[in-house]
Parts: C-alpha cells; structure tokens; sequence
C-alpha cells in the first residue's frame, strides 16, 4: 500500500469538498474494492475520504411505496432487515448473496453502486427495480446511472446518500455464482409492477442490462415458462476462464427462469 | 501425574493450544534486531531475454540498501539450484539439467522468475526501490502448453534442449506388452488431461536471514517442511556455507502440501543478502507472489490403452504421458512424474505387463513439483477412469470387472511388474466395506429421486493403492535419488523422567506433537503430558530429511520407536545393577522394569535419576544419561490404499456438478490417532474433489500469463461444496515397519479424483459421454451435455 492522506469528514458537504479539492482522492466506503487495490499497489490515491463516520447515510426507511436505504448501509443490515424482507424480500435475498459473512458486513449498497462491477449483485437490483439514486447534488434514474463497465452518471465531487427502491408487486433474484469469487457469474433480478415487468442482468456482460424480450413476455404472463424460450445474443456478452459467451446467454435464460420462480415462491 | 495415552487413544492435539489461541510462531511472526525488509521483483514476462537492469534510480531512492541480480550472483560465484534427483532415459542419457540460477542470468523463463532483490529499511521502500528499477526485456513467445510445447517448431527455453524435452523417460516391458495387446479380446483407450494444481497453504511463504560476523555463522528462519535438506541444498550446493557454519529453522508452518518441501531461491538470495547488507533480512510472500513463485503440481497430459481379454481380465496396460516441469528443474521435479507415477500403475489389480513413457518438457510456466500425493493421484487417474472405461465398453459391471483383477489378500506380498513388491492389503475387504458403507444397494431409489426433479445421479469407484514412506534410501538411489530418505530422532529423558524428543520430521499440521508423543507415552510408561516433540530446528535436531510422501510416521516414528527401544534396553541394564537382577531377567512394562518373577522393581523415573545422578551406578561398564538416539532407513514402501466412492448429482440446466455423498474405507496400518487420521483423510479427501471439480491453473498460450491468479479466479473447495463423508479404516499390518503403520497424509488425494469423475461420467452415461476432464466445473459439463447424443430437456 503507498502513502495517503485519510479524512473522516462528519458532513457531507466536507466530504464532497475534500474529494473535489484534492485530485485523485477517493472515496471509501466499505472499501470492498478499494482496500485490495490498494493493497495491491495498483491504485495510489493521495487521499482517501471515509464516509463512516456520516450517520445520515446509514439506515432503511419506509416511504410507504418506497423504501429508501442509506448509502452507507451494509449488505448484512439489508439482508436482515424486516422492513425489506416484508416489502421486497427479492432485495433482501440479493443483499443475503452477496460475497461472504465478512463482506456483508463491511460492504456498502452505495459503494456497490458506485463502483458499478459488471459482475456485482445490486446493480441488477437497482436497475431491475428502477430504483432512484439519490446523490449530494441530485436524483439519477437506474436507467441513467449504469453506463457500462465500472462507469456510472456520477460527476467528480458527487456522492451517492442513498437508493430509493419503489416496492414491487413481486421481485425475486436469481445468481449464479462464479465458482471461484462468488461474483455473479450470471444474476437475473425480475420486478413485477402495476405497469410492467423489469428484467435485469448482471454477471452476462460489460455491466448491468435490461431484457425487452423478457420484460414484454413475463408482463403478459409472469411465469418461468414465459421466458423459457428466450434466448438472448452472445453479442457483448463476457467470455473468460470461467465461461464463454454463450454458456452465459444459457445462463441468462436459466437464471430468469429461476428468479420469477423466487418471485412467485 | 498424568496419564499414559498411547497407540489408538485420541486425545486432543497438543498443538492446537498455541494455534487456536493466536500463540503460534510463524517466520512472519519474528523480529530480529535492526532488520531490514526484501522485496523480489519478478518477472512479468512467460519468456524474454534480460538485457539489462538499471539499477541507479531504485538505489536512489530513500530507504534502499540494496539491489541484487543475476549479475551479481554470477560475480558471488553462487551455484545454481540442485535438483535432487537425476533420471535418464531409456538407454541410461541423464536428463537435460539446465542450470537454475536463484536470480534470473540472460533470460527469464516464466511470469515471476526472479529478476531482483531489493532490500531497504521498511517493506515499502523495498516495493518502491523495486517499481523502480529498469529492466530491459526482449519479449519472447512463451509455450506454455504440453502438446504445443514438443512441436517442431516451438519456442525453445534452452538452447542445449531440443523440443523442450528435458528426459524420454520409460519404464517396464515394452515387448511384452505389444505382444498381449495383439492376443487381447478387447482394448479401452482413453486420453485425459491431469490439470495444473495450485498449493494454496493458508500460510504464504516467508524467510528470514540473519548473519553475524563475530561467528561467521548465518541462521535461516524459513517456511520449510524439511530445514536440514535445506541447510544441505543450499549451504553445500549453492552458497557454499560450512553445514556447521548454517542454521536452518522451520518454526510453526502454517500447511505445506508439498508447497514447501522444495529449496527454493528465495531462500538462497536472502541468505546470501543478508551476509552483503550486514543486516537480518525479511521476506514475506503475499498470496498472489504465491501463486506465480510456489512450485505448482500435476499438469499432465496423457493416452493410456488397456488390453483385457474376453472376460476382462487385464492383459496389458500402456501408457505415454507428457508432464511438464515448467521452466526450470525444482528440487523433485523430474522425479514425481517418472519414478513416483510409473511404478502406480499396477493399481490394486494382477495385470501382468505394463509399460509407461513419460516425456518430461519444460514450458514457461512456474515450475511443477511434489504436490500432495505427487504422481500417485495422476497414476491412480488413469488407472481408474481407463478401468471404468473398459467396463463400459466390455458390458461389465464396474465393481465386478475390479474384483475380477484384484490381487486377492492371501497373495501378498505381490510384485508388481513396475518395480514395487506391496508387503500387504485387502482391496477387496476395502471394497466390500466401502460398498456398504456407501449403501450401494439403494443407489437406485435414489437415483430416481433424483431424475423426479431433472437431476442426475452418479456413483463412481476407485480402488486404488500408492506407496509412501519415502523411502528406502537404496531402492531410490538405483532410480536417482542424490540423498538419504532415512529419519532420525533423539529421546532425551530428563533426570526427572520427562522426555524431550528431537525428530528429523517437522510438523505443519499433521499433528506430530501428539502422534509422537503417544509412541513415546505407550512404549515407556511415561505421562502424554511429559513428552515434548522438538522439529525444525537444524541447532537443536540433530538430522533429518524432513516432512513429504506420507513418511513422517512410517519412518520418523520408525526412528522414534527405534530409538525408545535403545532407552528401554539402557534402562534394563541401569536396573538390572539397582536391583542387583541379571539383565536377562529384568523386564519393562508400564513404566517399571521389574525382576521377573519378584515385586521388585523401579520406576522409570527412578532408573533415570540413577542415569543423572549416578553413585550407584555401573560405571565401570556404562556411560551415565539417558539419551538414545536412532536413524530409521526403511526396507521398502509402505502401500495403503482403499475403496472410495463418490456420489453425485448433476443439475442438467446449469452443468453443475454437486457432491451429495462420499464413502472412503483405508487401509493404512496401524493407526496411532483415529483423529488425526480421521481429519487426515478428510482433508485429503477435500484436495481431491478440488482438483476433480473446482481447481485449474490456467496460463495463457503465447504470452505465458497466469490466468488463473488469484483466490478470485482459482477456486479451492469450501465447506459448503462438500457432503459429510463417512471415512473408516480397514487396516493390515505393514509387514516391514515397526508399528505396523503405513501413512495417511495422502491416500485421500489420491484415491478421490477418480471416484468423483467416474461418478460424473456414471451419471451422464445415458447420454454418450464416456470421459470428463478435470475440473469437473458447469461450463465444462454444460458444454459436454450441448455436444451429447441426446438433447436436454427444458424445464
């Protein structure tokens, strides 16, 4: 690990401040990512700005048609909490997927999104529930915010506080694991809504998607069976060590079949 | 007082007091005065000509001492890493020996070969000095694979090497053999792939260097499995140090696997540093460092034919193997794949002819050596997935076509036509237990529970048997061993009665503390408690060759009971003046000698006093003390083996391959701690299904890159992919070792990867497939079921 300057800001302004005034400075929040890279020698930030110590960003709260979770919440906190497993317990089963016992309890939802792995597990919660992400300067639309590999809408100086989930009428979450890591080799997070149906993937690809297919058929009938015949194209999809592009495309049917089965269960 | 707890007692481990409660001491634990921190800069290239390193800017930098390289090796005059054994072809050509230098000269063959030594105040400088350094590389293609590696015009690593291969080693009767393969009713070929394993000790490699001028001696504090192998290696061969000029030291060691049974040049250069920088020296390894310096295992690539007559019986086995060494010649490596795989392939079974090739080839890839079980997993693959395979094709039942070829109990001891005489076994009382134990009757019934929800079930067999207790120094030497393979060990009885044993072997989680200790407390009365095992100390053992190939108990504890009978006979003689008895009729049982046929006796702690304290004492015709000692050179092998069954359920949908039950009934001897033997075999077990269903290390053709890098990418076996396994012992006696005892440590390795892919291929049978590689990983089987003979149904 190379020198760094470290700052525990206790308002979020200070910490939007420190991360603009100083180039190349980094957050951290769980430093799931970072703390390894670091380690690593390949990343070597000036100074590393720890978000722990702003009280306002941790915490779930019930919006009624929402449920907001603050940005620096655990995996373990959304896995267990009540309040999710009773409103969309398709989140709380992502959250309770995630990495191992040690990573849940340190990893953080906003830094998950932040750092927008094409193989993380919230991305496909957060598009697949068309979540919102509140930020220190705005609210970002899921659909707006993933724009490919580690990219997301994030300006410098901006930091996410929370994600805002509408409640679905059903959700359920399907992963399949990357042997090694426990990444998702191929996850699919199915939402049901009033108005529709989201379907997204992560895992497959250079970040997380959505499957028109799928969504349009599983609106008309929100079933495994509906999406059994669905193939998706190779085209962009990940090949490595692990698995070629088209055993992923398999995957992504298999994995959405699984999901609406979680959902309906 | 406490008690005596002997041979087949369990009691807890004694060491697990230190390790469980954080109080062991790892290398990485100590500190030595004014020491300074190493750092190795590796190459990043599978093959390149170095022509040059700038050392100027990493001198400069704050906190540097020093930057060592190849250059100044070759300035010291240093030798080049030995390799300890020296095979030869077919008409008596040594191997190619190509020299290993401990820092990279003119070229560097594999991605983290060594280029560099840094050295500086803190572990920081030392990694800054070493992002500093300029290295000049001319990037060469790098062959990494074994088949690409023989092609005519592939990239060569020595120029004195042609085709890369290093020795065009055989074994057996190769007239023979072509001449039952032309009588035989039925031949079954098979080619198969044994993948390149990673150790993965949970412990990193480390070492600290010490010198101090005033003795002109040097101490080595290392993560080794055998410190005096290592004072050998590296004092006589490489640094030329006097043996008595060299201390070796393995403290606690946190896992070997064979990982650490190597010298290895990290070893020689911080030594050597040390001297140069008047300073102790520390290295730590991180786990990636791991991954591309820790000798890695297996890696072979094999075509084996069975010939077998109309009733499947075995007529002739052949096979021709390409094993790869990577890019230099590691301590043992040319021998695990010739001497320690060839000679396994008779198996369990009465096949009278056999011949192994084996081309031995280097590749740029991090060079390959003994890896638990070492040739015996990948002798005892073939075997039994070809015997699985002949099977098949011939209509016989799969354990039916093993019984008709095992060597039933009443023929031992056998000899084989691959060199090895088993002294004793009963594969088929193994079998048959294992066969009950695993409730092979009802396998249907669950088979069909499975199918009613879309899954697959397989069993698979492997009756298997290997040798261990290495090793008859004699028997090795005719095969090329350059060094003994005998133990030694010293009981030192206090004046008081408590013992001290000094032991050659060294303990890394096997339990040796109390293995050992429950010899000594059986053989001489004395309290478990007040026995204390010392190891891995070159200043206070007095010799040793250290820890590998199951050998600790076999001929260590052969050392030890040896040398507990010197104490025993000693103490006759020191009783037999007290109690004023002839020798003859004094006798030694439960911690008393005793004139036969009286009540008068003396205690041990008595007869030890006497020895310390010795006014009355025959000191005219005995030397007073109580210490013995003994060195152990076995007569032959020891040959455990045994029945596993593997039990599988395979999700179509996915291609995954899920581990739902798994049977192993050994025989490995006399067993001295069913614990320790149990959590043995378990974890030998769990190596196994790692290699047949999870572990690959994988580089990249061309540029020679490690692919598989990483704990993110190379996937060990946990908790939660393994099924409790039953595991029991079927025990007969070896004939040769004093206890009866014939080891443990590896038998799970090799037995399992065979039972776990014939349960695979059992299980989709019905769809045409006959083999599977290794790992058994869902890409892989999904891909297979694609390409299968019949489609897979959806859901």
């Amino acid at each position: 690990m190379k020198p760094f300057s470290y700052h525990q800001p206790d308002q979020i302004p200070d910490a939007a401040r420190l991360l603009t005034s100083i180039e190349d400075s980094k957050l951290v929040a769980g430093g799931m990512t970072l703390i390894p890279t670091l380690k690593q020698r390949l990343a070597n930030p000036p100074a590393l700005v720890d978000l722990s110590k702003l009280g306002s960003l941790k915490g779930i709260t019930d919006g009624g048609a929402t449920i907001t979770i603050g940005a620096m919440t655990p995996h373990a906190v959304v896995a267990a909490s009540k309040l999710v497993q009773a409103k969309t317990p398709g989140l709380a089963a992502l959250a309770s997927m995630i990495g191992d016992p040690a990573v849940r309890s340190r990893g953080t939802i906003g830094g998950s999104v932040a750092n927008n792995d094409p193989a993380a597990d919230y991305p496909a919660g957060v598009l697949g529930l068309g979540a919102t992400i509140v930020t220190s300067v705005r609210e970002i639309a899921a659909d707006k915010f993933f724009l490919g590999l580690f990219e997301t809408a994030l300006v410098p100086g901006e930091i996410i506080t929370a994600i805002r989930f509408p409640v679905p009428l059903k959700a359920g979450y399907a992963k399949f694991k990357a042997p090694a890591s426990r990444y998702a080799l191929v996850g699919v997070f199915v939402a049901k809504f009033a108005d529709g149906v989201r379907v997204a993937v992560t895992g497959a690809g250079s970040g997380v998607f959505r499957v028109p297919p799928m969504e349009a058929a599983l609106s008309s009938n929100f079933d495994p069976s509906a999406v059994a015949a669905i193939k998706i194209d190779t085209d962009g999809l990940t090949s490595d060590i692990h698995a070629e592009a088209d055993y992923r495309a398999h995957l992504v049917t298999v994995m959405a079949k699984r999901a609406v089965d979680a959902a309906l269960s | 007082m406490g008690n005596v707890i002997g041979i087949g007692a369990a009691p807890k481990r004694k060491e697990d007091q230190r390790f469980l409660t954080g109080r062991g001491n790892y290398v990485s634990d100590i500190k030595r005065p004014g020491m300074a921190a190493g750092v190795f800069v590796r190459s990043p290239h599978g093959h390149a000509v170095l022509r040059g390193i700038d050392k100027s800017a990493a001198l400069a930098a704050p906190g540097v001492i020093a930057v060592l390289t190849g250059e100044d090796v070759k300035a010291d005059g240093l030798g080049s890493l030995p390799c300890g054994w020296g095979i030869s072809d077919a008409k008596g050509v040594p191997m190619k020996e190509p020299p290993f230098p401990m820092l990279a000269q003119g070229k560097v063959r594999f991605v983290g070969d060594m280029v560099a030594f840094v050295v500086a105040e803190t572990p920081e400088q030392a990694n800054v000095g070493a992002e500093l350094l300029k290295i000049d590389y001319e990037v060469l293609p790098s062959v990494v694979g074994l088949l690409e590696a023989v092609r005519p015009n592939a990239p060569q690593l020595f120029d004195d090497v042609p085709n890369n291969i290093c020795c065009d080693w055989e074994l057996g009767d190769k007239a023979a053999v072509e001449t039952a393969f032309k009588k035989a009713a039925h031949v079954a070929k098979l080619s198969l792939v044994n993948n390149r394993l990673i150790g993965n000790p949970m412990e990193p490699r480390a070492a600290i260097a010490e010198y101090e001028p005033g003795t002109d001696r040097f101490t080595l504090w290392t993560t080794s499995q055998f410190p005096h192998v290592v004072r050998f290696l590296m004092g006589a061969l490489v640094l030329n140090i006097p043996q008595h000029k060299l201390r070796v030291v393995a403290p606690d060691v946190g896992g070997g696997f064979g990982v650490k049974q190597f010298h290895y040049g990290e070893e020689a250069v911080i030594t050597w540093a040390a001297k140069r920088v008047r300073r102790p020296v520390k290295w730590v390894a991180s786990r990636s460092e791991g991954y591309v310096s820790d000798r890695h295992g297996r890696d072979h690539v094999t075509e084996a034919e069975l010939a077998l007559d109309e009733t499947g019986k075995f007529l002739a086995f052949r096979v021709n193997t390409l094993a790869n060494m990577g890019g230099y010649l590691s301590t043992f490596g040319p021998n695990i794949p010739t001497n320690l795989y060839g000679p396994l392939l008779g198996g369990v079974y009465t096949t009278p002819a056999i011949y192994c090739n084996v081309k031995v080839v280097f590749t740029n890839t991090v060079p390959v050596d003994a890896y638990r079980g070492a040739g015996r997993p990948e002798a005892t693959f073939v075997l039994e997935r070809i015997v699985d395979v002949a099977a098949s094709e011939m209509g016989i039942d799969r354990v039916e076509i093993r019984r008709r070829n095992m060597i039933p109990k009443e023929a031992y001891p056998y000899q084989t036509p691959v060199l090895v005489q088993y002294d004793s076994g009963d594969p088929m009382g193994c079998l048959d237990g294992a066969l009950v134990a695993a409730d092979v009757k009802n396998f249907g019934i669950r088979k069909a529970a499975s199918a009613s929800k879309g899954k697959f079930r397989g069993l698979g067999y492997s009756t298997y048997v290997e040798a261990c207790g290495l090793a008859p120094s004699r028997f090795a030497g005719r095969l090329g061993a350059r060094g003994g393979l005998y133990e030694s060990a010293t009981v030192r009885v206090h004046p008081t009665g408590q013992v001290t044993v000094m032991i050659g072997t060294h303990n890394h989680g096997q339990g040796h503390e109390t293995t050992f200790a429950q010899i000594v407390s059986e053989k001489l009365g004395v309290a478990f408690e007040n026995v204390d095992i010392v190891f891995g100390d070159t200043d206070r053992v007095q010799f040793g060759m250290g820890t590998y190939g199951s050998r600790s108990l076999v001929v260590g504890g052969a050392a030890l009971s040896k040398a507990t009978d010197k104490v025993i006979a000693k103490g006759k003689k020191i009783a037999s003046h007290l109690l004023e008895a002839a020798e003859v009729d004094i006798q030694f049982e439960a911690g008393k000698f005793s004139v036969a046929g009286t009540d008068r006796s003396k205690t041990f702690e008595e007869i030890a006093g006497a020895a310390y304290v010795p006014h009355n004492y025959p000191l005219e015709v005995l030397e007073p003390g109580l210490e013995e000692q003994a060195y152990y050179d076995p007569v032959n092998f020891t040959y455990p083996g045994g029945c596993h069954i593997a039990e599988v359920e395979v999700d179509p949908e996915t291609g995954t391959v899920t581990l739902v039950n798994y049977t192993a009934v050994d025989d490995v001897g006399t067993v001295i701690n069913p614990m320790i033997v149990e959590g043995q075999l378990h974890g030998g077990i769990v190596q196994g299904v790692g290699q047949a269903l999870f572990e690959n290390a994988v580089y990249d053709e061309g540029s020679g890159q490690l692919l598989s890098g990483s704990l993110m990418d190379y996937c060990m076996p946990r908790a939660d992919h393994l099924p409790m396994m039953k595991v029991a012992t079927h025990s007969t006696l070896c004939t040769h070792t004093p206890m009866g005892v014939k080891g443990c440590g590896e038998v799970g390795t090799i037995g399992s990867p065979a039972a776990v892919i014939n349960a695979v291929v059992d299980a989709l049978s019905h769809l045409g497939v006959t083999h599977v590689d290794m790992p058994a990983t869902p890409n892989r089987i999904w891909r297979l079921l694609q390409n299968a003979s019949l489609p897979v149904a959806a859901e």
